[in-house]
């Protein structure tokens, strides 16, 4: 899993049948310090987060098909939680 | 999944029987603000997508689940059209 950070939302209303009522996020990839790398996926949101929100990122599509409980769903990333605080160790 | 704008299409009429009936698209990974990201890639439509769209694409191993037969092979499917990207206060894209 990575973190991220929801960036927008996106509306989108002719999609995959296995993907409606799912709600769709632009996520950057960030780094454990916060620093963005520049990176962004499209993610399922299912942890109730919001714009601006840091989250927990499932990016492997396996894991993503078991988390909304449909197996054709041509998913790859979905965010399973948002981080309330991040404790890093400096590395020397 | 990623963002992408539709900026071309191809045509291919000797292809692997799986692919058949299928549309395959040039596709241009953007940012959400319409920049361009990386080298264009080819996708095949399962959404009717057309040119100048703005689609997301699942890539790899989930790229051929949409498609009818699980073993076709792709290795980029659009799964979706998008008409709108909105952050707080702006919209970022609409169609």
């Amino acid at each position: 899993m990575r973190l991220g950070k929801v960036k927008a939302n996106i509306t989108s209303t002719i999609k995959n049948p296995y993907l409606t009522g799912e709600k769709i996020m632009v996520v950057e990839i960030i780094n454990p310090d916060g620093t963005g790398t520049g990176k962004e996926v499209v993610a399922i949101e299912k942890a109730q987060a919001g714009i601006g929100d840091i989250v927990l990122l499932m990016d492997e599509g396996g894991s993503a098909r078991m988390v909304l409980g449909k197996d054709r769903a041509p998913v790859r990333a979905v965010i399973v939680g948002v981080v309330d605080s991040i404790n890093l160790k400096k590395e020397v | 999944m990623r963002l992408g704008r539709v900026i071309g299409s191809l045509h291919c009429t000797k292809k692997y029987p799986a692919l058949e009936g299928y549309k395959l698209l040039i596709v241009q990974p953007v940012d959400s603000s319409n920049n361009p990201e990386g080298m264009p890639l080819i996708c095949v439509d399962t959404v009717d997508a057309g040119v100048e769209d703005v689609v997301y694409f699942v890539e790899a191993r989930d790229a051929s689940i949409p498609l009818k037969d699980p073993l076709t092979p792709s290795d980029a499917t659009i799964t979706g059209i998008i008409e709108r990207i909105d952050t707080i206060n702006r919209e970022l894209y609409r169609k």
